[in-house]
């Protein structure tokens, strides 16, 4: 829901990284965004497009890491893809299960001249 | 900036009223337009110079063009660190910050009022009410007698660090004390936003469907307690508390459960010596 003010958050911090670097151009931003984060992927690229506008990212390129989940079971140790929160561990059925990836919204990195 | 539509203005759009006998002390105020004309994301073409990538991770930078500064920032990061500020400050005051969610309606406000009438806490009890507009909820907190602040959002769907972090220094509450944040009424969006709170209490109320917590799972899956309130109109509702409970178990197997009834105080003895075990162990 809020990926046009996590679009903003992403510019800034990319901004700020590149001023503080003394960069000319920006050439690449990569983010992961994880696929339990609560950030709808194709929201935040809708959403970078208008969130550069006028900054010194409107030509950037954007790298966007989709983050599949991984979890892991509690009771048997098992480490699996789960689809949601709903999903029992996919090897004794428990519902006990540790998200252990998938919830990230992580600048990772710019690409600069 | 306005985190709702994402518009700058001086004091991030939000106001605290601090609420006095017969005077409103306005805290950092603003006056701005929202001017919430986003034609502009239809009006033209979108080329799509970037492209979905379907891959795992990462890959480094292509060939030697450009240089590669490393971030690793959260997206939220500046939230998050006003968060790690406040709960350091709650931290140095051995203060409890407790985050009470819920959609509208599920009883917030009449659980605070009757936390803070039950004369079991010894502690002293301040309150941060969240609310787009009005002070009618900090307004019926001030009836009990404690120190309350309003915090009026705007456009704004959740509270978020700064807020919390302003919200604080007009109350500057003592050291021991417990200080209730009611946030805004919605399911959605302050599951993300962390307070800098010691726990996060989800309220639902038996009016609202078993199936609440499969539908906003984030919210239940950040939550450390889950109160059933309203118990007193289950007679006159086909509502299955277990089959609620499970569901929620689903999503968050750590959730602790609190059934009650604010308005009769059945069960309400759980939920005080809950807030008082908490105040022990701190």
């Amino acid at each position: 829901m809020h990926e046009f003010s996590i679009a903003l958050n992403i510019v800034e911090i990319a901004t700020e990284t590149a001023r503080a670097n003394h960069a000319e151009t920006v050439n690449e931003v990569e983010v992961d965004v994880g696929d339990m984060s609560g950030v709808i992927y194709e929201a935040l690229e809708f959403a970078l497009h208008s969130a550069i506008k006028g900054t010194i990212l409107e030509n950037s390129r954007f790298k966007l890491n989709r983050i599949k989940a991984r979890a892991v079971c509690l009771d048997c140790q098992h480490d699996f893809e789960p689809e949601d929160f709903l999903s029992v561990c996919a090897n004794c059925g428990s519902s006990k299960i540790e998200i252990i990836r998938g919830k990230e919204m992580k600048v990772k990195s710019i690409n600069v001249d | 900036m306005c985190d709702t539509c994402g518009c700058n203005d001086n004091n991030n759009g939000f106001t605290i009223l601090k609420i006095q006998n017969d005077e409103h002390h306005h805290g950092p105020n603003h006056d701005h337009n929202h001017d919430h004309d986003h034609s502009h994301h239809h009006n033209h073409p979108h080329p799509h110079p970037h492209h979905l990538h379907e891959h795992e991770h990462v890959h480094q930078d292509q060939g030697s063009q450009g240089r590669l500064i490393e971030i690793e920032k959260d997206a939220l990061q500046k939230n998050n660190l006003m968060a790690e500020r406040n709960r350091g400050y709650f931290e140095a005051r051995n203060i409890i910050a407790i985050n009470l969610v819920s959609s509208p309606g599920s009883g917030k406000t009449t659980l605070l009022e009757k936390t803070i009438l039950s004369r079991n806490l010894k502690t002293k009890i301040l309150v941060i009410e969240g609310d787009q507009q009005t002070t009618n909820d900090a307004d019926r907190i001030h009836t009990t007698g404690v120190p309350v602040v309003q915090i009026n959002t705007g456009n704004g769907c959740h509270l978020d660090a700064l807020m919390i972090n302003s919200a604080y220094r007009e109350l500057n509450p003592p050291e021991n004390s417990l200080l209730m944040i009611e946030n805004v009424g919605n399911l959605v969006c302050p599951a993300m936003f962390d307070l800098g709170e010691n726990y996060r209490v989800v309220i639902v109320s038996v009016t609202e469907g078993e199936d609440k917590p499969l539908k906003y799972p984030y919210m239940f899956q950040t939550s450390n307690v889950c109160i059933v309130n309203k118990t007193d109109l289950l007679p006159h509702l086909d509502f299955e508390l277990d089959q609620l409970k499970a569901n929620a178990l689903k999503i968050n197997h750590h959730l602790e459960f609190i059934e009650l009834s604010a308005k009769t105080g059945d069960g309400f003895d759980k939920w005080l010596d809950w807030l008082v075990s908490k105040s022990k162990s701190h």
